[in-house]
């Protein structure tokens, strides 16, 4: 199995290269992911003038701005492969598992990339001071695979559907519903400052919720890619 | 490899929700040979063809690739079958060599820009292989889905109204491929040409 998974990972880089070059070059999810973002922060940061906001609302609001952007933008790279037929190429070249893995890599990257640009933002622009920066990056870091991680497969889902639109989102909202939880009140603790004992259950949901979403995709991939 | 090689299809049925495309077909494909399956529109050809790449499950029945005396897996499918088909696109946003280089990664086959330009040569786009296909017409299309489904060298080529949107060069080229292809492998094709129908070395029709 460990050399399966090896022989999956590497198979996997050339799904993730091709999805980073015809993103470079169209920006169709980034863009998507961008505009709701920063559009999102900065009414909120104009609406409340020079306020700061509380650390619960805040923990919220990133997490619901880091939601909808994933959800606005992660599921491209496999609906754009239905939309142009190019999925009937890329089945008959590569087995399931290496398609997966490459496009949770470039989803990742994406949404990596996305926080790199939001977050800083984020605390700048609503005035915030992070007391416990590594936790809080740890979070942010491990909110993200998340998302990426059940966006995924959820993509691959939704890219068969006529309605593609609005469904991933409701797809989506109920099985992140956990992680979401688990990244706010992780977030609003790395920004308040607790003792490292509090944080741990939160890590912990975040670090299991990652683990079983990532090998439960990889299990189902397979049925929904050749669906 | 020349015996033990061929593709079995076996009671094979289609049906989708009340509509039965086809019902209990069965065909052997032999070696070094080439199977021409005809039919109306709709008829189920293309679908046919794609059961048999592994793209579409049977409703009932089965289709054995057999390589060496052994049946295939999916994975094992995937690496010895080529397939042409108007269903089939390739990346717009890519060059010709591009798209090469990124099916020969996910294959797991060796890519050398020299051999990808002499096949895009001998598919008749020489020189065009840095160019994206987005600005490819649609006959450039057609032959770079031969550059794709000779890329890996399959010994089975499963071939969709081959000579769709192509001009005479075009038409000859295929001639030329489905020629080689008969001489080392298996060749399956969908048409209702009758310059396409004459490769057949048998025929089967759908109702």
């Amino acid at each position: 199995m460990p050399t399966r998974l090896s022989a999956w990972l590497k198979a996997g880089i050339p799904v993730l290269q091709k999805d980073l070059r015809v993103e470079f070059r169209t920006r169709y999810a980034y863009s998507a992911l961008v505009m709701f973002a920063v559009t999102t922060l900065v009414t909120v940061s104009f609406s409340i003038g020079g306020a700061t906001l509380e650390v619960d609302i805040a923990a919220s609001l990133l997490w619901i701005i880091l939601f909808f952007s994933a959800m606005a933008g992660l599921s491209r790279s496999f609906v754009q492969e239905e939309e142009a037929g190019t999925v009937v190429a890329l089945k008959l070249a590569a087995d399931p598992e290496p398609v997966y893995f490459g496009k949770l890599f470039f989803n990742v990257v994406l949404l990596f990339s996305l926080a790199a640009l939001v977050v800083p933002l984020f605390l700048v622009l609503l005035n915030l001071t992070v007391a416990m920066p590594l936790y809080f990056l740890l979070v942010v870091a491990m909110g993200c695979l998340g998302l990426a991680g059940v966006t995924t497969i959820l993509a691959a889902i939704v890219s068969k559907a006529g309605a593609k639109g609005s469904l991933l989102t409701v797809l989506a909202f109920p099985v992140l519903l956990p992680l979401l939880i688990g990244a706010i009140n992780a977030t609003r603790s790395a920004l308040a400052g607790v003792p490292a004992a509090y944080l741990r259950p939160d890590l912990n949901l975040l670090f299991f919720y990652n683990g079983i979403a990532v090998i439960a995709s990889l299990l189902l991939f397979e049925y929904v890619w050749n669906e | 490899m020349g015996s033990g090689n061929s593709v079995n299809i076996k009671n094979l049925c289609k049906s989708y929700g009340y509509r039965k495309l086809f019902a209990g077909l069965n065909i052997t494909v032999p070696d070094k040979s080439v199977l021409v399956v005809l039919g109306h529109n709709g008829a189920g050809k293309s679908t046919l063809l794609r059961i048999i790449s592994g793209l579409v499950p049977a409703t009932s029945g089965r289709v054995e690739v057999v390589l060496g005396g052994r049946v295939l897996s999916a994975s094992e499918r995937r690496m010895r079958m080529g397939l042409v088909s108007p269903d089939l696109e390739l990346y717009a946003e890519l060059t010709a060599l591009e798209n090469l280089e990124f099916f020969a990664g996910v294959r797991g086959i060796p890519f050398s820009r020299e051999a990808a330009g002499e096949l895009l040569e001998s598919v008749g786009l020489k020189g065009r292989g840095r160019d994206y296909v987005g600005t490819y017409s649609s006959g450039m299309k057609q032959r770079l889905k031969f550059a794709y489904a000779l890329l890996h060298d399959p010994y089975f080529l499963v071939l969709d109204e081959p000579t769709s949107n192509l001009d005479e060069q075009g038409i000859a080229m295929v001639d030329g491929v489905i020629r080689r292809q008969r001489e080392k492998g298996i060749v399956i094709l969908a048409t209702n040409e009758p310059r396409e129908v004459s490769y057949a070395d048998q025929t089967v029709s759908l109702a």
